[in-house]
């Protein structure tokens, strides 16, 4: 990109102006959505192939600023975008001002697109998103209940512009904000602004943005750090990914702000490994950034500089924690340190630090716009604002979300995901058991949480937190001993080994629950899980150690007959714990229609034709198939 | 209270007066709140949890990081925090190898006291521990990464006091292990064997590599006469691992002690020092007067001179050239004893019991033989003594003392006060000054050196000369001292270096201390020892006079040389042959080693080495020629390097070096 550099700050409007009039002889707009989920899915494939066969069908194209529109005829922009969200029904493409979405969008399906959509107008009708609850056909995002039912803020301009592209960010008002930051307030009033809009910090902690940043600001010293965490580490969470692959310039424009706040001259990116591309879009974003002059010396014509530098982690999930990830830039060993002195006090290479996660960096721009009273208009009092999910699980819409804290789980789950479904992907009335929430050390929410409006507080209440912000449905047909496994052998993995409570006690309550499961548990079990779990909880160095053993405190707390029945019973009330399986068949329900004496390996399955069939439990080896083939149920504790 | 701020433990009022954190607080009102991690002279790590404590307002915290605040209130024993500390050892337990009754550290293994002392009596977790090697590559230390509970005490000293670094933590989370890098063995890497890693150790993952057994059998052998020589710092260590103070002074029953065991004669090293204050200070002011390789560093810390030849070789020339007693008294033994005893050199075994663990490498360094047989034969910590007493049954306390043996167990105070940090100074002093001024010193003392902060200075003045001097103890304080003294900045005249906190009396073969006080008190301990021989002076030593006329001849003489000097290895570079690239190496055969360190590599070392494989293959030399890479001659300025035998070839071309060796090889005959 050939980006003329800033003299002056008066030119950041100059540069939306020219970007305006270039897209104003526009008609259309194709957008390619070219997040991590698209791409897996083929969507950079359907981007070029998209362009090419555009300009085949005759039809005037561009996929730059650059390239010059010609004059007087329709012309096509195809662009690339950052996740749109909707990631299940990708790759997605979205046509403009049409308000079309088309979703699953193969190479086969773009000459239906370019012939009917483009040169005709008409609407391609099987590629729209069809809503299994209704068999509505929903012909945009506007109808799409996934959407519908979202308020996307940080999200806004995620899927939308082109992340690579610096001047649609800026011509969607970007960077003003970071200029009024530099130019008309003081550090004093932006940390004031921030802390009466009440923002929380979305890595999980929940700590108040605006008082990290006071606590930084007074802290005397000419060298001090602003540092991006963006080791987003729990598995099935992509928020952080979503918003630095979608609009990473909202982030540099909140780092800067952040640096002006609390004087600041020199910041990084710490993005994990796993992140290629929004290692690749937030390296270009800088690059751009400091091509244009709003990253280096004389910032917007003041007196103050700032340096961003893009750092990869290594792999570490604890390397999220604010010490190990100071301990990782300095080229230590990412292990965290105890705390006080905190970073605020003495941070990076010994020097205040402020470091904030992607999403909360990403709404700061967006409030200095809004003004604290604006934003505080969605959220509740205590935690306002909008946060987004990566909503995943037996779920029938799976994607990235985004709703106004004190939103209902039921909101999240039923109309958003589109409901409970089953093994087999149908939707179910009654399915709902669990949502575990904030990521392996996050917390577990059951029915009985469904109408709860979530925010921080109310989360922590019930044992649960917000966490970063994963969202992992749960079926009936999900044993919570095994689910706590799960998550227990994720924080036992990746347990930094430096405190004895956290390296030991995960190991153990890991063993313990596989006692659990594999029948070896007694009564003693549940009563020594209990004391390590909190033992861990409250003795563990950094949060994450403390929180390591929340998989196993929500299960106690939440579904301790589910566990009581497998320590006295031996019996797991899904039949997801194999050997606890006692296989049986239902006299009443079997018809004899011998399907499952067919399909069972070991001919442990006896009975007549017509006649209730009967399992010999010596001789099953407790596979399972029996119950798969039975199509009334009649198989029962496997 | 003072005017000291104060807050409540455990309802009783405490003074604040300025501790670093409310574990030290706490310990200063006699309560020691159990840890494994935390070193008062370490940085704060936080990783063991058993510190935790209670404060009103704030919950449940680990007291090695909280400043301490006027009026808080705080519990050091609540239940939760009772259960707490005991699910953590009990965790510990699980993952640790239990040979309780087979490990060293037996006796002093602080996991095995806090289990008692919290009353953990059961282990109802699931045992974790994966056997995992030991290491037992190096003389003086034995680590079993078993017994490792991770607490990083080890780590942390070697690379806060002694910069070193030789080990660190490998893997992560559950898989972590200390050790030295790339997985190599203890023996391989850059360790000093100062052994501190062992001192800080809380268990028997990290121990003096023992001896015992050989000493045993040389003892229990009726061919051999078996003499001992004991180190200053031992007498006043001993007595601790018998239930005695520290510092007491216990020469007498460790003499009658070793008699009891066999060993034939009782000897000991500060006859010797005596004798490397003679060689040193003469050598010292004869650089003085000549002005040349001052400061003088001591060289009688093994794990010094290690330290300096690896990471500080610019100051090599700097180093003393004396041997450290150890070896002085070893060499010297050789030479006279046979005689002296009517021994055959070859039945005659020297076995020495020293505070430290890098004496143990010291004595099987090659170049301490005589006649094939190293100067040292076995080398036993404090430590290893106090077992081999036990393990007789001699009742220590009861012994009746006994002297030493003549004429190497005669001493002056001077080579007694060697085993404290200062002590080789003063001793240097004793004899520097009166030998420049010509004047009998009457005061003997020189208090301007003692002390224990880790870095000292002082000015003496002899006559017209001032004499400027520093006393260090612990390595990373050395390195800064040294890297001051090859820039040049610095102006002092001699530099007392020992690696241990306190020098010898704190060194990792001592019993472990008990308490903070333990190594003031043995420094204590050997200044009253010196205050109570007649002698201070080592030049007063006339059975030290008498061994210079009967075998030594002068002092600094070539004969004094011979046996008492040495010299100092640069060993900054990994000694390897190098990679072979041609041919296998063969004394007949040229032998060519190009360079292919980074310089040379920039300046196309790599080029070249192919270039000149290339040519010798056309001239099917292969048979004459060995080609070999290697890693740096030290000369980046002047690549690329070429060496062919024992020439250096700097600035080399394929051409330059071609003519060489075709020079070379046309000079030698044929094989």
């Amino acid at each position: 990109m050939n980006l003329p550099s800033l003299a002056s700050p008066l030119d950041l409007t100059v540069v939306a102006r020219d970007y305006r009039a270039w897209s104003q002889a526009l008609t259309r707009r194709v957008i390619v959505c070219a997040g991590t989920g698209c791409v897996a899915n083929g969507s950079l494939a359907v981007y070029q192939e998209l362009t090419r066969r555009i300009a085949a069908a005759g039809l005037p194209v561009v996929t730059r600023f650059e390239d010059e529109p010609a004059p007087d005829s329709p012309i096509h922009h195809v662009s690339k975008s950052g996740c749109q969200g909707f990631c299940q029904m990708g790759p997605l493409v979205a046509v403009e001002p049409d308000g079309i979405l088309y979703t699953r969008v193969q190479l086969g399906d773009l000459d239906d697109i370019v012939e009917s959509t483009l040169v005709q107008g008409q609407v391609v009708e099987r590629l729209l998103y069809k809503d299994p609850a209704t068999r509505q056909i929903c012909r945009g995002q506007r109808e799409i209940p996934f959407y519908a039912q979202q308020q996307r803020c940080v999200l806004e301009q995620c899927g939308r512009i082109d992340p690579e592209d610096v001047r649609e960010y800026i011509h969607a008002g970007g960077y003003a904000q970071a200029r009024r930051a530099y130019l008309e307030l003081s550090p004093a009033e932006i940390c004031a602004e921030i802390s009466r809009s009440g923002l929380r910090g979305r890595g999980g902690g929940g700590f108040p943005t605006g008082r990290k940043w006071e606590l930084t600001r007074v802290e005397p010293g000419a060298k001090k750090y602003v540092i991006c965490n963006a080791d987003e580490g729990d598995p099935g969470a992509f928020m952080d990914r979503s918003v630095m692959e979608g609009n990473p310039h909202s982030v540099i424009e909140g780092m800067m702000i952040a640096a002006r706040a609390i004087g600041a001259n020199e910041g990084y990116f710490y993005v994990r490994m796993e992140y290629p591309l929004a290692v690749e879009r937030v390296r270009k974003a800088v690059t751009d950034a400091e091509a244009l002059g709003l990253l280096g010396d004389r910032l917007f014509g003041s007196s103050c500089s700032l340096r961003l530098h893009v750092m990869e982690g290594a792999g570490a999930f604890v390397c999220g924690e604010e010490t190990a990830m100071i301990a990782s830039i300095e080229g230590k060993r990412g292990m965290p340190r105890p705390k006080p002195p905190f970073p605020a006090q003495r941070g990076l290479w010994g020097k205040p630090t402020v470091i904030n996660n992607v999403e909360t960096l990403a709404s700061v721009p967006m409030i200095l716009r809004q003004t604290a009273a604006g934003y505080r208009r969605l959220g509740t009092e205590k935690s306002p604002g909008t946060k987004t999910f990566a909503l995943t699980g037996h779920v029938a819409n799976t994607g990235l979300i985004e709703v106004p804290f004190g939103s209902t789980l039921r909101t999240i789950v039923c109309d958003i995901g589109g409901g409970v479904i089953d093994d087999h992907g149908k939707v179910v009335k009654e399915g709902f058991k669990a949502v575990q929430i904030g990521g392996p050390s996050g917390g577990c929410l059951t029915q009985e949480h469904l109408d709860l409006p979530l925010d921080f507080d109310s989360l922590q209440t019930v044992g649960a937190m917000v966490g970063s912000g994963g969202l992992v449905v749960m079926n009936q047909k999900t044993c919570m001993v095994q689910m706590a496994r799960f998550f227990m052998r994720f924080t036992q993995n990746e347990s930094c080994g430096k405190c004895v409570p956290c390296r030991e006690g995960t190991k153990q309550m890991l063993a313990l629950l596989d006692d659990i499961i594999e029948g070896r548990a007694d009564e003693t079990t549940l009563t020594l899980l209990d004391q390590v779990a909190r033992a861990v909880r409250k003795s563990s160095l950094c949060g994450l150690g403390k929180t390591a053993p929340n998989p196993v405190l929500a299960m106690l707390r939440h579904f301790r007959p589910e566990m009581e029945m497998h320590v006295l019973h031996r019996r797991c009330p899904t039949g997801r714990c194999k050997a606890l399986a006692v296989p049986e068949i239902v006299a009443e329900r079997c018809k004899g229609c011998t399907a499952c004496k067919r399909k069972c390996p070991v001919n442990a399955i006896e009975g007549e034709r017509k006649q209730p069939h009967t399992i010999n439990t010596e001789t099953c080896i407790k596979c399972g198939a029996c119950a798969e083939a039975c199509k009334f149920n009649a198989i029962i504790g496997i | 209270m003072d005017n000291h701020p104060t807050l409540t433990i455990n309802r009783r009022t405490v003074p604040i007066r300025g501790e670093r954190n409310l574990l030290e607080v706490a310990r200063g009102a006699g309560i020691d709140i159990p840890t494994f991690c935390y070193h008062s002279e370490l940085s704060i790590y936080g990783a063991c949890r058993l510190c935790l404590v209670d404060i009103e307002g704030r919950g449940i915290v680990a007291s090695c990081s909280i400043a301490p605040e006027p009026g808080m209130v705080v519990r050091t024993h609540t239940e939760e925090i009772r259960e707490l500390r005991k699910i953590s050892l009990e965790l510990l337990l699980a993952n640790h190898e239990q040979s309780c009754t087979t490990c060293a550290k037996s006796r002093s293994c602080r996991l095995q006291t806090l289990c008692r002392r919290l009353g953990v009596d059961q282990v109802r977790f699931h045992r974790t521990q994966q056997q995992r090697p030991v290491d037992r590559s190096s003389v003086s230390l034995l680590r079993d990464p078993n017994k490792c509970i991770l607490c990083g005490d080890c780590v942390r000293a070697c690379s806060e006091i002694q910069n070193v670094g030789a080990i660190d933590f490998i893997h992560r989370g559950a898989e972590t292990t200390v050790g030295p890098a790339f997985g190599k063995n203890l023996a391989d890497g850059e360790c000093v064997n100062c052994g501190l890693c062992a001192t800080v150790c809380p268990t028997g993952a990290l121990t003096p590599n023992p001896e015992t057994d050989a000493v045993w059998r040389d003892l229990n052998d009726p061919q051999k006469t078996v003499v001992v020589q004991i180190a200053p710092a031992v007498r006043v260590g001993i007595g601790e691992a018998f239930g005695m103070e520290p510092g007491s002074i216990e020469t007498g029953r460790l003499v009658a002690a070793l008699k009891a065991l066999g060993f034939d004669q009782v000897y000991d090293t500060s006859f010797a020092a005596d004798l490397t204050v003679i060689e040193e200070a003469t050598e010292f002011l004869q650089r003085k007067a000549a002005g040349e390789r001052l400061p003088q560093f001591t060289s009688c810390c093994p794990s010094w001179v290690k330290f300096a030849e690896q990471f500080c070789p610019e100051v090599l020339p700097n180093l003393s050239t004396c041997r450290s007693p150890q070896q002085m008294f070893g060499a010297l033994a050789r030479h006279t004893l046979p005689d002296a005893l009517q021994v055959d050199p070859d039945n005659l075994v020297i076995v020495s019991v020293m505070p430290c663990t890098a004496k143990k490498y010291e004595a099987k360094l090659p170049k301490f033989r005589t006649g094939g047989r190293p100067d040292v034969d076995h080398v036993l910590t404090t430590q290893e003594l106090a077992l081999m007493i036990e393990e007789a049954g001699l009742q220590f306390q009861q012994l009746e003392p006994q002297s030493l043996d003549m004429p190497l167990g005669f001493k002056t105070g001077a080579g007694v006060i060697f085993g404290a940090s200062g002590g080789v100074t003063e001793a240097v002093l004793r004899f520097a000054v009166e030998k420049v001024t010509g004047v009998r010193l009457a005061r003997i003392d020189f208090d301007e050196v003692r002390g224990e902060d880790s870095v000292r200075e002082a000015t003496v003045t002899a006559g017209d000369t001032t004499l400027k001097l520093a006393v260090v103890h612990g390595l990373k304080n050395a390195q800064d001292l040294a890297e001051k003294v090859a820039r040049g900045q610095c102006d002092y005249d001699l530099i007392e270096v020992m690696a241990c906190p306190g020098g010898c009396i704190g060194g990792a073969g001592q019993p472990i201390p008990r308490e903070l006080q333990t190594r003031a008190r043995r420094t204590a301990g050997l200044y009253q020892a010196d205050k109570m021989l007649q002698l201070h002076k080592a030049q007063e030593n006339h059975l030290v006079a008498q061994c210079y006329q009967t075998c030594l001849g002068q002092v600094g003489g070539h004969r004094a040389h011979e046996l008492l000097h040495t010299t100092h290895q640069n060993r900054r570079r990994i000694a390897s042959p190098g990679l072979n690239v041609l041919g296998q190496g063969s004394d007949s055969k040229l032998k060519v080693t190009v360079c292919l360190g980074t310089g040379c590599f920039l300046r196309g070392s790599h080029g070249l080495l192919n270039a000149l494989t290339e040519r010798i293959h056309e001239h099917g030399w292969e048979d004459r020629i060995q080609v070999a890479a290697t890693f740096c001659f030290e000369a980046c300025d002047r690549g690329p390097t070429v060496r062919l035998g024992e020439t250096c070839l700097h600035r080399c071309t394929v051409d330059a070096a071609w003519n060489a060796i075709v020079e070379q090889l046309e000079a030698a005959p044929v094989a």
